[in-house]
């Protein structure tokens, strides 16, 4: 039923504005200088480069193997051995390196982030496109569909998906992306729709340009714009919701695989004498979102046409 | 008509006086002047106009009468007297009791001037409980009067209503009775028919002139379009790129342009009396090819007339013998029409 | 008006219908025999015999699913599997502390976050500004669960101004009438259980509302300046009105338009988010119950809750519709 909602000025359901006839190089262009001027897109920009290159490099940064407990023995119920010449942020709750947990968990998040939203952003892309372009009975289903999924909170829906499908990296990235699948679908449809009703898609139609070519030539590259913001707002979003899986039990359950959130959860019980093995992960998370989503918005303000000036 | 002056004693007192204004917009991409070195002057009753295109500064020379410009970005200095009094000297609260009392505005868009989720009855009805001390009855029976006055049939009956249920003319008439509702002394008109039809910019003009004749109310009409001027004004003050250009009566201005660039705007109204076959003559360029003031005319990038003067030294406005009493006469060019040196 | 009404009440029952189709799908998509998964590892043959017959598995699919609906539509979703408890009567028990939980949490963000929303767009681009956009991104970013064991520890824990957990002091022996215990306590003049219920509600709220709070000042700050730059703004501004009447009437009046719909999405938000606030704080709402109900793998309770929650959050959503439509006469006649 949301989607009956009036959209916001600044929502991601937002169609692009009279001005994006086509995605034309100079708006590339302008998008481009006006990302470079914002002190919050370059910061959010380093903040994801870094958190893309540590992902990758993590086996070539980590001092130690990764979910390596051969120090489990260090840890006793009272304390965790904090920073050492060995161990330059200590141990984390399970006697594993904390540097290495915290950069696998990097690799972690990369991937989970990027194929949940990869997986919501294509099948709610199939479903918004068939039901803009199709329109009809396709569209009323798919609507009803769309709105039925968003008719559940988000975090929720993820809950039910995970909860069918047990504990493991494949589960939460399924439940995740699920879980983008209506914010995706609404998304490409609304885009659709306000564009075929656009004069340059009619002018098309009336030089007797084939439906399918005015959709993939025309339209649908003028949906890229908010689409990539959407993806790139929707990896903050998921790396959150993954460590929010883990703390209701329904993350990753294989302990070799070095995950923020279960860290987070482990720490929990350590919280009042050792709040470092919750902050490190804990502000992990939050600064990886925090740059997803800085460089989301910056990017939302210079693909907008009417930013141009 | 306003009262004519004898040559012995000084003309009337103005309503409003404009000396030197200038206003400076602070913005990210360095300082930009919008006007400068605006004077003019408005009798009680007389009907005023600031002509120009897009940019010319004529909008934000009426903003900075009113008191609307952003105080945050905007620098205004110079002198705007109003009764005597000077408006840059009031208080912010001072300013507000003037705005909608003393001094009202007619903007340019009907469409997006009223506040979309508010009756207009309340729209009209806040500017009489906040100048006239009317209680909130009092007030819809003034507004409803007030909208028949505008021509809006049945008007007490549709202040329920709301902006998205009239017309643009509808919406404009209703602007109108918003500006005129506490019988303001000084009446700012910032282009009130360019957003309408043709058929309804005639209605509106026609309904302007009914209620500000024989009031008393001074008129300034802020427009690009001469043919408003003709049925409505006695003084034009044409401006360029910020600042004043030519300031004439309307009859010689039409008459006898002197500036190449009224030339140029007198010359672009189709006239139905010119003879068959001849060209509209547009002026060359766009107002986008101003240059500024510092280094010459800002007109002369366009400007049929330009000689080597115009790119050199900028031309001052100077006062011109006047045509008529009690009107001001004033050229800023180096090489007006009608007296061209090559 | 009215029409407007029934025709999203209408539009609400084929969502509520595909959901239980969703739901009814959902049961039988768990891996294995469903009772067995139903029950886990706690399978007994008698269990498994109960719940066969509860949800009709030997019967044809069709005939499943319309015993289902009836069950539904009587609001029979079963009994829990841990406490053997109706689904139903565990939700609208538990439900009374989740509302005042979530109420407190949307005054906290609504309060707080529309004059900072407003005030960031009326300075926009200087300090107050900065400050107040980089903090609702900070607020955006950290995860709930994080940030309520966080105030636990700095606010209850280290400076011990408020209460670690539960709703009310056990020592208090206060009479309860509607389960709301803020309003209880005002209801039977027992103010003393009044305000500490409100003392135990300070953290979870904070912590539940903060992301809406975040999202509710990014949503005003832009509403307010689009708003701001409108023709509208300045005629009210040449009627020489005094600030305040073009602040609420012309101003604030238009931009909360898109802000009373976020504060309907919120909803969603803040019923999820309970179930990760309420299990720190041992705060005994449908969050902490689904909580455990979500790590136990109790699937009548999950799926009652899931129901109940998407049922309330679109009536919220549908309430929040025709708020809109009465502040805003445009959507009323369309």
């Amino acid at each position: 039923m949301t989607a009956q909602l009036p959209t916001l000025p600044t929502g991601p359901a937002a169609g692009p504005g009279d001005g994006a006839t086509v995605v034309g190089e100079s708006l590339l262009r302008g998008a481009w200088h006006r990302l470079r001027r914002s002190p919050l897109a370059v910061a959010g920009a380093v903040i994801v480069l870094l958190f893309v290159l540590v992902a990758l490099a993590a086996p070539l940064l980590a001092p130690y193997e990764p979910a390596s407990t051969q120090w489990a023995g260090d840890v006793t119920p009272q304390s965790v051995p904090g920073p050492s010449a060995d161990h330059v942020l200590g141990l984390d709750s399970f006697g594993s390196d904390m540097l290495t947990q915290l950069l696998y968990g990097a690799r972690q998040s990369l991937i989970v982030g990027v194929v949940s939203t990869l997986l919501g952003l294509s099948v709610g892309a199939a479903l918004g496109i068939s039901a803009g372009g199709l329109g009809g009975k396709v569209d009323t289903a798919v609507m009803r569909l769309v709105d039925i999924l968003l008719s559940i909170p988000s975090l929720l829906l993820a809950v039910s998906v995970a909860a069918v499908m047990g504990q493991s990296q494949l589960s939460v990235m399924i439940a995740i992306g699920v879980a983008q699948v209506p914010i995706f679908a609404r998304l490409l449809r609304g885009s659709m729709l306000s564009q075929s009703r656009s004069d340059y898609v009619l002018a098309a139609g009336a030089l007797g340009i084939r439906r399918r070519r005015i959709v993939l030539g025309h339209v649908l590259p003028n949906s890229l714009g908010p689409t990539i913001v959407q993806a790139t707002l929707s990896l903050a979003t998921a790396i959150i919701e993954v460590a929010a899986l883990s703390f209701l039990g329904l993350g990753d359950s294989d302990p070799a695989v070095a995950e923020w959130g279960r860290m987070l959860v482990a720490a929990q019980e350590r919280f009042g004498n050792d709040p470092r093995l919750a902050v490190y992960p804990g502000v992990c998370i939050a600064i990886t979102a925090l740059g997803f989503t800085l460089f989301g918005e910056a990017l939302r303000e210079a693909l907008d046409p009417r930013q141009r000036r | 008509m306003t009262t004519m002056t004898s040559a012995t004693t000084p003309e009337p007192a103005a309503l409003l006086d404009v000396r030197d204004l200038s206003v400076v917009f602070h913005g990210s991409h360095g300082d930009v002047e919008a006007v400068s070195e605006v004077s003019f002057s408005v009798r009680p009753g007389e009907h005023v106009a600031l002509v120009g295109e897009s940019g010319s500064g004529k909008s934000v020379t009426s903003l900075a009468v009113m008191g609307l410009l952003p105080t945050r970005s905007a620098k205004v200095e110079g002198s705007i007297r109003y009764d005597g009094d000077d408006l840059l000297a009031m208080t912010d609260h001072e300013r507000r009791d003037l705005r909608g009392a003393e001094m009202a505005m007619i903007f340019q868009d009907p469409m997006t001037s009223l506040n979309p989720v508010v009756p207009i009855g309340v729209q009209i009805g806040e500017v009489l409980q906040r100048h006239k001390a009317m209680t909130g009855r009092q007030a819809r029976n003034e507004s409803g009067d007030l909208l028949a006055r505008v021509g809006i049939a049945d008007g007490s009956r549709r202040l329920g209503e709301y902006p998205h249920q009239l017309s643009g003319g509808m919406r404009q008439r209703v602007l109108i009775a918003i500006a005129l509702a506490c019988e303001p002394r000084l009446l700012i008109a910032d282009e009130p028919t360019t957003a309408l039809d043709v058929t309804i910019q005639a209605q509106i003009l026609e309904l302007l002139r009914e209620l500000v004749s024989g009031t008393g109310t001074a008129l300034v009409m802020i427009t690009h379009d001469l043919g408003v001027v003709a049925g409505l004004c006695d003084q034009v003050h044409v401006m360029y790129a910020g600042r004043v250009v030519e300031s004439a009566p309307r009859r010689p201005l039409f008459a006898r342009p002197r500036h190449p660039y009224t030339g140029g705007l007198l010359r672009s109204i189709p006239r139905l009396d010119a003879p068959r076959g001849e060209p509209l003559t547009p002026i060359p360029g766009s107002p986008n090819d101003a240059l500024s003031w510092a280094a010459g005319c800002a007109f002369a990038p366009r400007c049929g007339n330009r000689i080597d003067r115009c790119t050199s030294q900028t031309p001052e406005l100077a006062a011109q013998h006047a045509y008529e009493p009690g009107y001001e006469q004033a050229l800023r060019c180096f090489n007006p029409i009608g007296e061209e040196t090559s | 008006m009215l029409r407007f009404t029934l025709r999203r009440l209408a539009l609400l029952v084929p969502v509520l219908f595909g959901l239980s189709i969703l739901l009814f799908v959902w049961i039988r998509a768990l891996p294995g025999d469903p009772a067995r998964s139903l029950l886990g590892e706690r399978a007994t043959p008698e269990g498994i015999r109960q719940i066969r017959a509860l949800y009709g598995f030997d019967k044809p699919l069709v005939e499943q699913y319309w015993a289902y609906l009836g069950q539904l539509v009587t609001f029979d979703f079963g009994s829990s599997i841990r406490d053997g408890r109706p689904v139903t009567d565990t939700f609208l028990e538990q439900f009374p502390a989740t509302v005042e939980l979530a109420f407190f949490a949307i005054v906290f963000a609504v309060v707080l976050g529309i004059p900072l929303g407003y005030a960031a767009a009326r300075r926009r681009g200087e300090l107050v500004d900065g400050a107040v956009i980089t903090g609702s991104l900070i607020g955006v970013v950290i995860p709930v669960f994080f940030l309520a064991i966080l105030l636990k520890l700095v606010f209850a824990i280290q400076l011990d101004w408020f209460p670690t957990s539960s709703r009310q002091d056990a020592r208090i022996d206060a009479t309860h009438i509607t389960n709301f215990y803020v309003l209880d306590g005002l209801l039977t003049r027992e103010f003393d259980a009044a305000w500490d219920a409100i003392v135990h509600l300070v953290l979870p709220a904070v912590a539940l509302g903060t992301i809406p709070l975040a999202i509710i000042v990014r949503i005003t700050r832009a509403s307010v300046s689009e708003v701001l730059n409108e023709d509208y703004v300045r005629t009210a501004e040449a009627k020489g009105l005094h600030p305040q009447v073009v602040r609420r009437r012309h101003v604030l009046r238009n931009a909360m338009l898109p802000v009373l719909t976020t504060i309907g999405l919120q909803v969603g938000l803040l019923l999820s988010g309970a179930v990760l606030t309420e299990s720190v704080f041992a705060f005994n709402g449908i969050g902490s119950y689904l909580f455990d109900a979500i790590a136990q793998r109790d699937y009548p309770v999950l799926q009652g809750y899931i129901l109940f929650i998407a049922l309330i959050y679109s009536l919220v959503n549908l309430a929040v519709d025709i708020g809109y439509g009465l502040i805003d006469p445009r959507v009323r006649v369309s």
